[in-house]
């Protein structure tokens, strides 16, 4: 049986451990609820934006528009969005096996775009090419972030290096429940877009100016702007969320293992007792 | 009545919502010139430069500055799709005379390290915060 000494150590080592995630914990509950909030204050431009590329795009179906088809590079671009810190549960190795764990993605012919120091260490010990990283855009991401990365992807894409983009992110479905997601970005597909078509946009007959190619032009990338600062967003919520659920089981663990420790000490305890009390008694007879 | 001439419109940026509400007359920037939409606007969808954004309302003007994105304009409401709006008072007057500085000194300068687009896109990004400040 381990001594009363060392019972104690352990105890105020798992005593400090424990107050660490319940910390931690409270510090990701704080920063959930701020996240959450710019998740919610970004959707309404989501959507507008979602609204007018579809309707731009079920009403000009045919249109040969260089953004609407894969390109001819058998390379596809991923923009794999993590976090920068760890001690987040499953988080970020979940969007890791994501992408490694699908046949499509072989190292071979997929490019990384990181976002997040975590995912982008994993990836780069399996073997795939980072181009380029955003990690310092995974705390807090702004606008201008998203549109730094949709940027570089669009270049790439219009230069021919790659046919496909791709990007991979958690989705915040609640506090407790968040699920890596893998969407096609580039290029807009459009079974997805043809789906919703209200019947305000259907019966307007909507006019473009300068003309339809060249509102594509500028809409698509903002639209994958958009896509992409969403996405961001909500991962900083998930990555929170996920820190959150993590950290609350940590600090449960922790009080378990105090409540046995404790249980421990105190036996060990009055076992000393006992068995000073059985010698002293003991001595007084062997005198007496 | 005031009220047949009202449309709704909708400023939406990014980070939030940034205006809803009724008005009368709006004037744009956008990449064909500036134009002025009253109610009842044939549909279009136009694509908006840097420029000052007038929403005459009932009881007066506001203006906002707006960086770039686009414009969809039905019958009886506006929807702006903006990628930076800004309204006069969030402006920083200073940070935006630098901008300015800063752009025409790259202008000026030239030489092969200066993306002249960049530079000239700050300068009238400078400007339109300048103007309604």
């Amino acid at each position: 049986m381990a001594s009363m000494r060392d019972i104690q150590r352990r105890k105020v080592s798992v005593q400090s451990t424990g107050q660490i995630t319940k910390a931690m914990k409270l510090i990701s509950t704080v920063k959930l609820q701020k996240a959450r909030e710019r998740a919610e204050h970004s959707k309404p431009y989501f959507q507008g934006m979602y609204d007018t590329v579809s309707a731009v795009l079920s009403r000009s179906g045919n249109i040969n528009h260089r953004f609407l088809k894969t390109g001819e590079s058998k390379k596809k671009a991923v923009i794999l969005i993590s976090s920068n810190r760890g001690l987040a549960g499953g988080y970020n190795s979940n969007i890791v096996k994501l992408i490694t764990e699908n046949p499509e993605f072989a190292p071979e012919n997929t490019v990384i775009y990181a976002v997040g120091r975590k995912a982008k260490e994993g990836l780069i010990r399996r073997g795939y090419e980072i181009r380029q990283d955003y990690s310092e855009a995974a705390d807090e991401p702004m606008y201008s972030d998203a549109m730094g990365i949709s940027k570089d992807v669009l270049k790439a894409f219009e230069s021919g290096e790659i046919g496909e983009i791709y990007l991979a992110y958690t989705v915040f479905k609640n506090t407790v429940s968040q699920v890596p997601d893998l969407k096609k970005i580039l290029p807009v597909s459009m079974e997805d877009s043809k789906g919703e078509k209200s019947e305000e946009d259907t019966k307007t007959l909507m006019n473009y100016e300068p003309g339809e190619e060249e509102v594509l032009d500028i809409i698509i990338p903002k639209y994958v702007t958009s896509l992409i600062y969403g996405a961001l967003v909500e991962a900083a919520a998930s990555e929170n969320g996920a820190r959150m659920t993590a950290m609350d089981s940590a600090t449960s663990n922790a009080e378990e293992m105090i409540s046995e420790l404790s249980l421990m000490y105190n036996r060990a305890r009055q076992g000393s007792i006992t068995q000073e009390l059985t010698e002293i008694i003991a001595g007084a007879e062997a005198i007496s | 009545m005031a009220d047949e001439k009202m449309f709704v419109l909708e400023i939406i940026s990014p980070e939030r919502v940034f205006y809803t509400g009724e008005a009368h007359f709006v004037e744009l920037t956008t990449s064909e010139g500036e134009i002025g939409v009253y109610k009842n606007h044939i549909p279009m969808t136009n694509i908006l430069m840097p420029g000052v954004i007038r929403i005459h309302q009932q009881d007066g003007i506001k203006t906002a500055a707006v960086m770039s994105g686009f414009v969809v304009i039905l019958k009886d409401r506006i929807k702006i799709m903006a990628e930076v709006a800004e309204w006069p008072h969030e402006i920083d007057k200073s940070r935006a005379e630098e901008a300015k500085k800063r752009a025409e000194r790259r202008l000026k300068e030239g030489g092969p390290g200066v993306d002249m687009a960049r530079a000239e896109a700050a300068l009238k990004r400078s400007l339109v915060r300048l103007s309604i400040k």
